[in-house]
């Protein structure tokens, strides 16, 4: 009936939300058909990760708490520390927050044989609780895919990381090199880059072990392979998978600074910002300390790179965030709120325009708005772009992955101190198969 | 005892600050009292071995008393069973059992037990949490007691300077780790900048699987020196002076009466240092995970590591246990080791015992 007569109150509060959005009130838009106030006086707790995406929604949870009456108390610590504590907590059955943060390429597989996520289907259809143009078709694949158990969204996609090379521009001018775009280029590249009398290398990477997988996996999606085959065996003895750990070997003993056997990324962004380091691979989202003067000494001379061509593909491993409720939280409609605000378009507008990470939303990261906000140099967005295009998953989709990165991060390790790829990656794997099976049966 | 001596030591320093004359009598005041306390607790229970016979043979009004106090040991016990005992229980249940966070367990008998000695890393880390503990056992030691000798000789400002020398103890071992590897890095650090001015080659500390393990054993040695000083130079305070008045008339050389007096006088003291070290080093972990996590690979993945990332990395609960159970037993084993020791070494004003 409300049909014939007309105006429903959603298409009502929706034009309000257009003239809204036209400049008379300041309510985004989008945000106006839902009904914010309902659950307003609620206590959220929310247990997030530090760096650049925990910290921008505890910095902006203000906004939250004026547009929605909720209180937010959100714990941001340590990734390796928070990873661990939503576990426990989540294994107690009774956990102290209503919304956490997920690092689905380490924890996807875990969460859905622990069923510690509670689904976010029913709310997404719910349009007293989801903007109008938050749709589970705006979400990249790679996001759904990470976020998706069956047909019910688990979590909501918030941030994409993609590996990139970082390269010195003035340091490749000097030697008049220009930007690899294979992997024999980039290790020429290296190769001649490196000066280790001026204190100067050519590469820079993460070398301690675990870390390291990442940028291993770089190489390896070049060869058009992957840590596990089509059938979920694994497959790091092949000659593509001793090849990739040879350009790793290559590249980390005689490019790279010395100790890189012990580095990070946080390590090897502080050799790269001191110019020490000609080339440095990592995620898209450490970008906007390179900018900062106050730490770094290359502003202005860094150059942002899609990563070079393997010899079979080319890709560019992706890691990614969500954000999701436990199932033991009795405040799930409140606690939806506040995930839909974290993965909203200001929010995720506000992520990608610092720099801090790439929303896995096509409709915030494709709108020209954000894009013109992006404080960082435009080279850096066309680079997070293009990566787009070549992404592919950075880490196997299976329960261990912990032990997977450990233990083949180990062997690559090794092979930093003169061991032999192939004999490493051979031991390895021995080392592996036997937890995965067990894992992956039971 | 350690801590207490400590406080003392840190007041001193306060009044020192304001009244530098008194310095002095404060400190060795501090000694003394320490040197005390170590002695009352040797006393007492050389007092409590010399009353058990009493006690027995005043049996039946001793349990009559019994009855009459357990209601006061309630409280103590109930602290133990649950901060001690039922965790401790817990984990043996759980060493039997196959669990992985998230998922279902399962009584798997002793077979978490037989996958530790096939599994190399856990072989590894025994042996690497043997060399770390060793190392940073003997060289505080060494070191300490040398410090201990020099501080307990008379010398302008020292008490100021024993204040200086006990700072590192008193510093959060996660900032230490942070300024050390600071300090490691081999292209920023400034250690290697150090080593250059005298012409050595720049090293790799930590960041090297055959310099990993020394270089941490450098950080906790630094840490952990004054402790030792603390409580040899307790122990030095505590000696008789009789002895040395004999030697003294005897002709003894100053090297004969360290050797034949202060040396077996102080062993005792030296034991309890060693203890202390021991039991801390084994299970050392801040320090090791603030700076290597582990690394490089395993070099330096003790098996407190190895066990922290086996339950709270991997979850695999029940394997985990299992190494905390194995683990508990060599701390214990050595523990006892360095007590039968120290019984060697404990005298009384009869002579040294046992020997």
């Amino acid at each position: 009936m409300a049909k014939k007569t007309g105006i429903s109150r959603r298409t009502f509060v929706a034009g309000t939300g257009a003239a809204a959005g036209s400049g008379l009130i300041p309510i985004p838009a989008a945000w106006a058909a839902v009904d914010y106030k309902k659950f307003a006086g609620t206590k959220l707790e929310a247990n997030l990760i530090k760096g650049p995406r925990g910290d921008l929604l505890q910095k902006y949870e203000k906004e939250f708490t004026a547009l929605t009456g909720i209180e937010v108390s959100s714990e941001v610590i340590p990734e390796q520390q928070q990873r661990q504590k939503i576990v426990i907590e989540l294994t107690s059955g009774k956990p102290s927050f209503d919304v956490m943060h997920l690092s689905y390429h380490v924890q996807k597989r875990l969460f859905e044989r622990g069923k510690w996520l509670a689904s976010v289907t029913p709310f997404m259809g719910n349009a007293a609780l989801a903007e109008d143009d938050h749709k589970e078709s705006d979400y990249s694949s790679a996001g759904l895919t990470y976020a998706k158990s069956g047909p019910e969204l688990m979590s909501l996609p918030w941030s994409v990381d993609y590996f990139m090379l970082y390269w010195n521009k003035e340091l490749f001018a000097k030697k008049n090199i220009a930007y690899p775009t294979n992997f024999d280029e980039l290790i020429k590249a290296a190769d001649a880059l490196t000066d280790p009398a001026s204190g100067t290398f050519g590469f820079v990477g993460r070398g301690l072990r675990n870390a390291n997988l990442p940028l291993y996996m770089s190489f390896l999606l070049g060869f058009g392979k992957d840590a596990l085959d089509d059938k979920g065996n694994l497959a790091i003895e092949t000659p593509e998978a001793i090849e990739a750990a040879k350009i790793y070997k290559h590249l980390l003993t005689k490019c790279a600074p010395p100790g890189v056997a012990g580095y990070n990324w946080m390590e090897s962004q502080a050799s790269f910002l001191q110019g020490k380091s000609a080339m440095w691979l990592d995620g898209v989202g450490w970008a906007p300390a390179g900018e900062d003067p106050t730490r770094s000494r290359v502003v202005g001379k860094i150059g942002y790179g899609v990563l070079p061509k393997g010899p079979a593909a080319h890709a560019s491993p992706t890691f990614g965030d969500g954000i999701g409720i436990p199932p033991g939280s009795t405040k799930k409609e409140a606690a939806f709120l506040y995930c839909q605000w974290a993965v909203s378009r200001t929010m995720g507008g506000r992520l990608l325009q610092t720099g801090g990470g790439v929303p896995f939303r096509n409709s915030v990261i494709g709108n020209a708005q954000v894009q013109a906000g992006v404080t960082m140099p435009k080279e850096w967005l066309t680079c997070v772009i293009e990566s787009a295009k070549i992404s592919k998953l950075g880490l196997p989709v299976v329960v261990p992955v912990t032990e997977f990165r450990d233990i083949i991060g180990t062997a690559l390790t090794a092979t930093l101190s003169g061991g032999d790829p192939a004999t490493e990656l051979k031991k390895a794997s021995e080392q592996y198969k036997p937890i995965l099976e067990k894992s992956e049966k039971g | 005892m350690a801590a207490s001596a400590a406080k003392t030591k840190t007041k001193g320093l306060g009044h020192a600050a304001r009244d530098p004359p008194h310095t002095q009598e404060l400190v060795s005041s501090a000694d003394r009292e320490f040197g005390y306390r170590a002695m009352t607790i040797a006393d007492s229970e050389q007092a409590v071995s010399a009353l058990a016979p009493t006690v027995v043979d005043q049996a039946s009004p001793a349990i009559a008393s019994r009855a009459h106090y357990w209601p006061f040991v309630v409280p103590a016990l109930v602290v133990v069973l649950a901060v001690i005992l039922i965790p401790w229980v817990f984990t043996l249940w759980m060493s039997v059992h196959e669990w992985k966070l998230g998922g279902a367990y399962a009584f798997v008998g002793l077979e978490n037990y037989l996958r530790l000695p096939r599994d190399p890393r856990f072989l590894d880390s025994i042996w690497y949490t043997l060399i770390y503990a060793g190392l940073s056992v003997i060289l505080p030691v060494i070191f300490g007691t040398l410090a201990a000798l020099v501080f307990h000789n008379e010398f302008p400002m020292r008490g100021i300077l024993r204040g200086i020398f006990v700072a590192p103890m008193m510093a959060t071992p996660v900032a230490i780790a942070v300024i050390w590897t600071m300090m490691f890095n081999p292209q920023l650090g400034v250690l290697n900048f150090l080593l250059s001015l005298v012409g050595i080659p720049p090293q790799l500390w930590v960041f090297d699987a055959k310099t990993v393990i020394p270089s941490l054993v450098l950080v906790e040695t630094w840490q952990w020196t004054p402790l030792v000083m603390l409580i040899v130079l307790g122990g030095l305070a505590a000696l008789p002076t009789e002895p040395y008045e004999s030697a003294e008339i005897d002709g003894a050389s100053a090297w004969q009466k360290f050797r034949y007096i202060t040396w077996p006088m102080m062993l005792p003291f030296l034991m309890i240092a060693v203890i202390i070290r021991l039991i801390d080093a084994l299970k050392s972990f801040d320090i090791i995970f603030a700076i290597t996590q582990g690394g490089p690979g395993t070099a330096s993945e003790t098996i407190n590591l190895y066990l922290y990332q086996t339950a709270f990395a991997y979850y695999d609960i029940g394997y985990g246990s299992a190494i905390a159970v194995v683990f508990f037993g060599i701390i214990v084993a050595l523990s006892m080791a360095t007590l039968y020791l120290r019984q060697r070494t404990q005298w009384t004003d009869a002579g040294v015992s046992a020997q």
